[in-house]
């Protein structure tokens, strides 16, 4: 196949990943909270239902606080921007994705992250006193959190001698043998933990609760409405989809086509739908039993998280 | 020794079931000290306006035996004062700081001066329940600062929530002043539903102040009507039997047994628990639907009548016992989920010290040492000999969540006990009325606490004043007092174990 050929297939991979994440994100939300409602022996709303509140909040007016400045509005646009570009250049569907050089896993997430940093920026533009008390506690997470992430991935580019996240993927699907190594384990099991607390679910912080003194992630975004509130949600629901999706490749790298071609493709695709929905259903099944965390707990959780990666480097810079 | 002394030492042995004392305001302080120190607690002050002059009754309560004296004082209607009784006991402060806004009497030596029901934009020298008082024309602005003392320090910042909320609750303004996540101090501002409730029972016909009283606060049906309801009969000399007492005390127990059970949910909920939440929710339902077969209303209305009751069904045994079996689930998976357990333990505590001096009652006094139990102490039906109310000592959330999983138990067996009973369902009065004295009170151990209501009647048989006193009247002061030192994501878990009226506080 000639270079443009390789480079369009890449960019069409690029943009389907893209719409994927974009309506799987919503999608996933809507299983997760269905899988909940039917564990507590409720109906549940239907699974497509956050779609059709994004489609509600699109359609409103825009409001902003009086007091706020340009940031209040930017926090939701960098928020999904950094998701469709994380989306775009990931392993999710194909190790091959447009500017696979660059998809490296510490730029990936801190990518990510910055989108974090902006909604609790807009969350402190309002001035509002409980956008400031999220903030806080939403960095002093991510404070918390971030360095447990840094190692795990440390431990798990140890054995593969390269951070670039198709290579990480690439390498589960040529030699699985690394897949039940202690190293991946236990550097996942570390990244299990960063998303659970960078996503807002239990027993970080309750995702559905109406207390506004407890909130971390909720009280960030207390003050958007309309089609900034969408933004926020379908941002958060975007880059809970591309944390497990990395999460199950890495894991489970089978499915995710490996050479350029559309069926391959179209089956990585359904793959990693159905990898991500049994993930976040498992994340709502743990949430059912679980409770939320006193908050002055969760540096010890994040700990555990942290001891995990630096086992896992460890045990990688052991086995050598 | 003044002669009301004596008088009053005379009270503490002969120990009479009612008495009344008439004094003058100079007496009232020797007289409530002699009172206090026989053991008697102050549940009520009611400011009373007639022609020219004002009075202001003190019901004391005291029990088991149940016995209960009224101080009667006279105050001039051109400058009303009376000397506060403040420094004898905490309630009291508060009961003078309401009947100083509402009737505009000067309580002489209060420590705490500052208004209590009404808000800043009500104009100066207004006071709604004094006679002929009409509704002032001029507000000052609403948007005047609310008056809170400041709390300084280095990293202390101030957090104000409410009065809108962002779940779907009653209205009350909290402020903290907090250090990090950790609270220094905080305030409620409440009445922000005060309606004048109590000005709405004068002159009323009774069967309509009756369905009143049923919406004094909604969760509490039962408690607030079954309290009016013994008042009047106090006061008319209506006397009933006591087949009448037990199945008023079923309603009680029903109206305590499925709000306890949606208190445990919400407590396990708060905590991100959802699953024993949706547990409580379903037995919560059952439970109202049983209110619906034994009075015909989901929220227990219109079981009472003045001098009898009008059941259609009673609970059965099978029924119960099934309740009570669900309950015991629903309470095991709480008690096994250690994250729900470590949020409850050792957080917002009441010591038992704070709870006396602040005069909690009900549920949050038992839970913090104390033995108030008006079922106990002022009974209107014989309690089974079995009977011991819930007592904990650690004064947490824990405590808080234990003392009601222990009554919904002790709840199951009184009605088991009640319902097990030979008898009619419907009572209706038949005995001859008694001596009527025009004034009665009356005191019922609702699921919240104590319940105490008074009325009197005037010379044409009208009913002229209604004072209503929700336990969680005394419960609000000290929420703030519990959180000393809790941090402020459990501020919440904290006031669900309270779970105090807004409504019932407010009126």
């Amino acid at each position: 196949m000639s270079t443009l050929a390789h480079v369009i297939s890449a960019v069409v991979a690029g943009v389907v990943q893209v719409g994927v994440v974009c309506v799987g994100g919503p999608l996933l939300l809507g299983l997760m909270r269905k899988v909940r409602s039917r564990l507590e022996g409720r109906t549940g709303a239907p699974v497509h239902q956050p779609l059709l509140d994004l489609r509600k909040l699109f359609a409103k007016q825009r409001v902003s606080p009086e007091q706020s400045s340009w940031i209040f509005p930017a926090g939701p646009v960098v928020l999904v921007a950094t998701a469709v570009a994380v989306a775009a250049i990931s392993p999710l569907a194909t190790t091959h994705p447009p500017l696979g050089q660059s998809s490296d896993f510490f730029a990936i997430v801190f990518v990510l992250l910055l989108g974090s940093v902006f909604i609790a920026l807009g969350a402190l533009d309002t001035g509002a006193p409980f956008g400031g008390m999220g903030s806080s506690r939403a960095m002093t997470i991510g404070a918390l959190a971030e360095p447990a992430l840094l190692v795990a991935i440390l431990a798990m580019s140890i054995p593969a001698h390269t951070s670039n996240l198709p290579a990480l993927v690439r390498l589960g699907l040529v030699h699985p043998a690394v897949l039940v190594s202690p190293t991946r384990i236990l550097a996942l099991g570390s990244f299990l933990v960063v998303i659970l607390a960078e996503s807002g679910r239990l027993p970080v912080d309750n995702p559905n609760t109406h207390l506004e003194l407890t909130m971390i992630h909720e009280a960030m975004v207390l003050e958007y409405a309309g089609p900034d509130l969408g933004l926020t949600i379908l941002g958060e629901s975007m880059r809970l989809m591309l944390l497990l999706g990395l999460l199950v490749n890495l894991l489970i790298p089978w499915g995710v086509a490996n050479r350029p071609g559309a069926l391959l493709f179209g089956v990585g695709i359904v793959v990693l739908a159905a990898k991500v929905a049994v993930a976040g259903a498992a994340i709502a099944v743990f949430e059912v039993f679980t409770a939320k965390l006193r908050l002055f707990r969760l540096p010890e959780l994040l700990a555990g998280g942290f001891i995990l990666a630096v086992l896992g480097v460890v045990t990688a810079v052991v086995s050598r | 020794m003044s002669a009301i002394h004596a008088a009053a030492q005379r009270l503490l042995v002969e120990r009479p079931r009612r008495a009344v004392l008439e004094l003058v305001p100079e007496e009232l302080c020797d007289a409530t000290s002699v009172l206090m120190a026989g053991g008697f607690r102050l549940m009520l002050v009611s400011a009373h306006n007639e022609a020219g002059a004002l009075r202001v009754v003190y019901l004391f309560v005291d029990g088991p035996p149940d016995q209960r004296v009224e101080l009667h004082v006279r105050v001039s209607g051109d400058d009303p004062r009376i000397p506060s009784l403040s420094h004898f006991s905490f309630p009291a402060g508060r009961f003078e700081r309401e009947m100083r806004d509402l009737f505009g009497i000067e309580p002489v030596g209060h420590f705490q001066l500052r208004p209590l029901v009404l808000h800043q934009h009500w104009p100066e020298g207004w006071h709604p329940m004094r006679a002929g008082s009409v509704a002032p024309t001029v507000m000052n602005l609403d948007a005047l600062p609310f008056p809170f003392a400041e709390v300084e320090g280095k990293g202390v910042y101030e957090i104000p929530v409410g009065p809108v909320h962002a779940g779907v609750i009653e209205p009350g303004h909290f402020r903290f002043w907090v250090v990090g996540e950790t609270i220094v101090r905080m305030k409620a501002r409440l009445w922000f539903t005060h309606k004048g409730v109590e000005r709405l029972f004068e002159g009323r016909d009774l069967d309509s102040a009756m369905a009143l009283a049923e919406r004094v606060s909604g969760d509490t049906a039962v408690g607030h009507s079954l309290a009016f309801c013994l008042a009047v009969e106090e006061a008319l000399g209506i006397v009933t039997d006591d087949r009448t007492g037990e199945l008023r005390a079923v309603l009680v127990e029903l109206e305590r047994l499925y709000n306890h059970v949606a208190d445990v949910g919400a407590l396990c909920n708060d905590s991100g628990f959802a699953l024993a939440n949706a547990h409580a929710l379903t037995l919560r339902e059952r439970l109202l639907r049983l209110n619906e077969r034994v009075t015909g209303h989901r929220l227990l209305r219109g079981g009472l009548t003045f001098g009898g009751a009008a059941l259609r069904s009673l609970p059965g045994p099978i029924e119960l016992r099934e309740i009570g079996e669900q309950f015991h689930e629903l309470v095991a998976l709480a008690n096994a989920n250690s994250i729900v357990m470590d949020r409850f333990t050792g957080t917002g505590i009441l010591s038992t010290a704070a709870a006396r001096d602040i005069g909690v009652l009900g549920v949050v006094a038992r839970a913090s040492g104390l033995e108030l139990d008006a079922r106990v102490s002022n009974p209107f039906v014989d309690l089974p000999e079995t009977f011991r109310p819930s007592r904990h000592d650690t004064g947490d959330v824990l405590a808080r969540f234990q003392v009601r999983c222990d009554e919904v138990d002790s709840s199951l067996d009184l009605l088991a006990n009640y319902a097990s009973r030979e008898g009619a369902l419907e009572v209706r009065e038949s005995e001859p009325r008694a001596l009527s004295t025009g004034h009665g009170s009356g005191i019922v151990e609702g699921w919240r606490g104590t319940i105490v209501h008074r009325v009197e009647f005037d010379l044409d048989g009208a009913l002229s004043r209604a004072k209503i006193v929700d336990p969680s009247f005394h419960g609000w002061p000290a929420l703030p007092v519990a959180l000393a030192d809790t941090i402020v994501p459990d501020f919440p878990l904290v006031n669900k174990s309270f779970n105090l009226s807004y409504a019932g506080n407010d009126l």
